[in-house]
């Protein structure tokens, strides 16, 4: 058997590569080969696999339903479940809206919420200033609420409404007598010069038993109202100085004591009285018997 | 003179491709091994303002490096297709997988096919008073090939030398004034079977090839420092099959031949000699070789092994002065003829006798005392200069061809090529010329 063995002489030669383990090696060692073994192949083989596998529509079908089932099993877990809604920062009155416009049947899962719309909806209402929604731990739904607060009625022709402190009107009022607290102010327009109104309402302080309110003339300028039909023309430029005047007026004279039923401070260097028709008669009956007692 | 320009054109732009992909071989196909360096051009080439041009060491680095015994190869002409081939393989493939990249391209040296200098002369006359490109590529062509023989191939031809008028020495002839320009050319011509058969073996490697050299060159120009190119010296390349000899001077190779003897014949008479196989005789002469016998080496006995079976056979021993006295008379052939071959080119001429020895068999301890003795006072043992990311294994002075390679890969000292081909060739020279007489005569 041993002359079977090769001549020691070759096995000691050291060993070449044969060509095509040679041309192997060097196809290996090409980087666009590589690149190509290392994401090529696998991308091709899976696209492959999965494209064989999806090509029988019932696989596909309990591919679908058992996705969906996962979801569902995930969506529906108690951990994303929200099981009431709180609302922080509203009225009794304005909850009830909000409760109204997020229409939600409880409990729900987390996942059907879109928090964004839901808090637009809430937004869009009048009386809500703006609105902050999350949902917390334990399955809450917290809406909290800035609420606009009411600083003056409003009346109009189509009724009285609250205004808050930026002028939005944002509720209705049946009656006065609800916020009796609160200014009047009237006349269209006078909204948007709500800051001018609270200036002239807050100047008119002292005549806070006889006021009933300020009304927008024309939608340029203020009259102040009080009682006994009387009335404080103001003029469009500098109006809070003019009722300033006509304060000081009625603290040295008492003019707005006597039987006056227009200031007319329109003209700023001309002020005007209107008296009343009876005070007018009463006047002249007045210089009638002057002249009188001057003939005699 | 120009249809030698094509071949070495087409080589010349091989590189450029394999520059611009960055990675080149370097095959050195020797009669005792074959060793391949994988380049990649970093394009380091700059180093900063003080540090210039590092004698052409940057602007590449070695990434891979492998060497495998030769097989097929003898007298550094490939012998067996089939063998060189497989050998030259498993080194691109080591050298290739250290590198850890594929490389396309190959620059290979070889010593042998019998390569033969040839001084060439040709001058013009200028045409205008200033040397311009032109009348350097036509000076170039104008240089008459002599008769190299039949089935023989130019392998190098460089201009080593310019004159102008009176003035000879010139390096650089380009915008200077003169009437006459010559040249001196050197040419190195070598059996074209050789170079067929080594580019047949690369293709059969799928590997391309991008340059031939020849490896006395190559090894000159790795092993002589710059001084002495530039002087003038003579590098002995003694490697396994054949001893190459290269004389430099002004930085260009201007003789070059090979002695059809090495270190593989002095192995053989040492397994001759010794009756070992040509292994153990490898063995024996790389461990305990040497030229200089003293006292010492009397008692020193070598045992020289073997398994034949036959006790007293395998348990042989010697003297290491028997080894040397067995290699001591090759080394001195070898020594011998180189000695012929530098007085043939008259060497002893030149105005700086120094030499370089360098290859394989150099490394015979003694050598230098041995070749002073013959070829001349100024002798030294030279290693390649050192280049980025060599391996320690591979910068000793067998490797001096191939690192002269990769020198070259990165900065080829043929930039002669580079001129066009002569103008007067094109009819719009003539009808120039046309022009200018008659514009003189009327």
């Amino acid at each position: 058997m041993s002359e079977m063995r090769p001549p020691r002489f070759l096995s000691k030669q050291d060993p070449a590569p044969s060509r095509w383990s040679y041309r192997y090696q060097r196809l290996m060692l090409t980087p666009m080969f590589r690149l190509a073994l290392r994401f090529g192949v696998p991308f091709a083989i899976s696209l492959s696999v999965g494209l064989v596998y999806f090509a029988d529509q019932g696989r596909r079908d309990s591919f679908n339903l058992a996705f969906a089932d996962l979801r569902a099993e995930i969506k529906n877990r108690p951990e994303f479940m929200v099981k009431l809604m709180a609302i922080d920062g509203a009225t009794a009155a304005l909850g009830e809206d909000i409760r109204a416009v997020v229409p939600l049947d409880f409990p729900l899962s987390s996942f059907e919420f879109d928090l964004e719309e839901i808090r637009q909806n809430v937004a869009a209402l009048p009386a809500v200033k703006s609105a902050r929604i999350k949902i917390k731990s334990g399955g809450i739904l917290q809406i909290d609420i800035d609420e606009r607060q009411p600083v003056a009625i409003w009346r109009r022709l189509e009724g009285l409404s609250l205004l808050d402190r930026e002028g939005v009107a944002f509720r209705r009022l049946q009656s006065r007598h609800e916020r009796s607290d609160l200014p009047l102010i009237a006349g269209d327009g006078a909204a948007e010069e709500l800051a001018e109104a609270m200036q002239i309402l807050a100047v008119a302080a002292p005549l806070q038993e006889r006021l009933r309110g300020v009304a927008r003339i024309g939608e340029r300028r203020w009259d102040v109202v009080l009682d006994r039909d009387q009335r404080i023309m103001l003029p469009e430029e500098r109006p809070v100085q003019a009722l300033q005047r006509v304060l000081a007026l009625d603290t040295a004279r008492d003019l707005l004591g006597r039987d006056v039923t227009v200031v007319d401070m329109r003209v700023a260097h001309r002020p005007t009285l209107r008296m009343s028709d009876a005070a007018t008669r009463e006047r002249w009956t007045a210089r009638a018997t002057e002249v009188k007692v001057e003939d005699q | 003179m120009i249809e030698l320009y094509e071949t070495q054109r087409a080589m010349r732009n091989m590189r450029r491709a394999a520059m611009q992909r960055g990675v080149i071989a370097i095959l050195d196909v020797g009669s005792s091994k074959i060793a391949c360096l994988v380049l990649r051009f970093d394009g380091s080439e700059v180093l900063g303002d003080t540090v210039v041009s590092m004698a052409g060491q940057a602007g590449f680095r070695v990434i891979g490096a492998a060497t495998t015994r030769s097989r097929g190869v003898r007298f550094g002409e490939i012998d067996t297709m089939a063998e060189t081939e497989r050998a030259i393989r498993t080194a691109v493939q080591a050298a290739q997988k250290m590198a850890n990249i594929r490389v396309d391209h190959v620059i290979a040296c070889f010593s042998g096919g019998d390569p033969r200098s040839y001084g060439l002369v040709g001058d013009v006359d200028l045409d205008g008073q200033v040397v311009s490109d032109e009348d350097v590529s036509r000076v170039l062509s104008a240089c008459d090939v002599p008769d190299i023989g039949a089935a023989r191939e130019v392998l190098h031809a460089q201009p080593v030398n310019f004159a102008l008028d009176h003035r000879s020495g010139l390096s650089d002839p380009r915008g200077q004034m003169g009437a006459r320009l010559a040249t001196d050319m050197h040419l190195l011509s070598v059996d074209g079977s050789v170079i067929q058969n080594l580019a047949h073996c690369v293709r059969r490697c799928d590997l391309e090839l991008a340059g031939i050299y020849s490896s006395s060159y190559a090894a000159g120009y790795a092993a002589l420092v710059e001084d002495e190119q530039e002087l003038g010296a003579a590098c002995i390349d003694m490697g396994g099959g054949t001893t190459g000899v290269s004389i430099f001077m002004k930085k260009h190779m201007i003789y070059a031949d090979a002695v059809r003897l090495g270190g593989d014949h002095v192995t053989g008479d040492i397994s001759m000699g010794l009756q070992v196989p040509m292994s153990t005789a490898e063995r024996i002469k790389t461990f305990y070789g040497g030229v200089v016998a003293t006292g010492m080496d009397d008692r020193e006995m070598i045992d020289m092994g073997g398994d034949t079976g036959d006790w007293e056979h395998d348990r042989r021993s010697v003297s290491r002065t028997e080894l040397i006295g067995i290699m001591r008379p090759r080394v001195e052939e070898i020594l011998e003829e180189v000695r012929a071959k530098l007085d043939a080119a008259g060497f002893d001429h030149l105005p700086s006798q120094q030499i370089v020895l360098t290859g394989g068999a150099s490394q015979i301890p003694g050598l230098d005392g041995l070749a002073s003795r013959i070829l001349g006072q100024q002798v030294r043992l030279g290693r390649p200069v050192r280049v980025q990311g060599l391996p320690q294994a591979a910068t000793g002075p067998g490797f001096a061809s191939a690192v002269g390679l990769s020198l070259f890969a990165a900065h080829p000292q043929d930039e002669w090529w580079d001129f066009e081909l002569p103008v007067d060739r094109y009819p719009a020279r003539s009808l120039k010329r046309v022009m200018r007489w008659f514009r003189d005569n009327w």
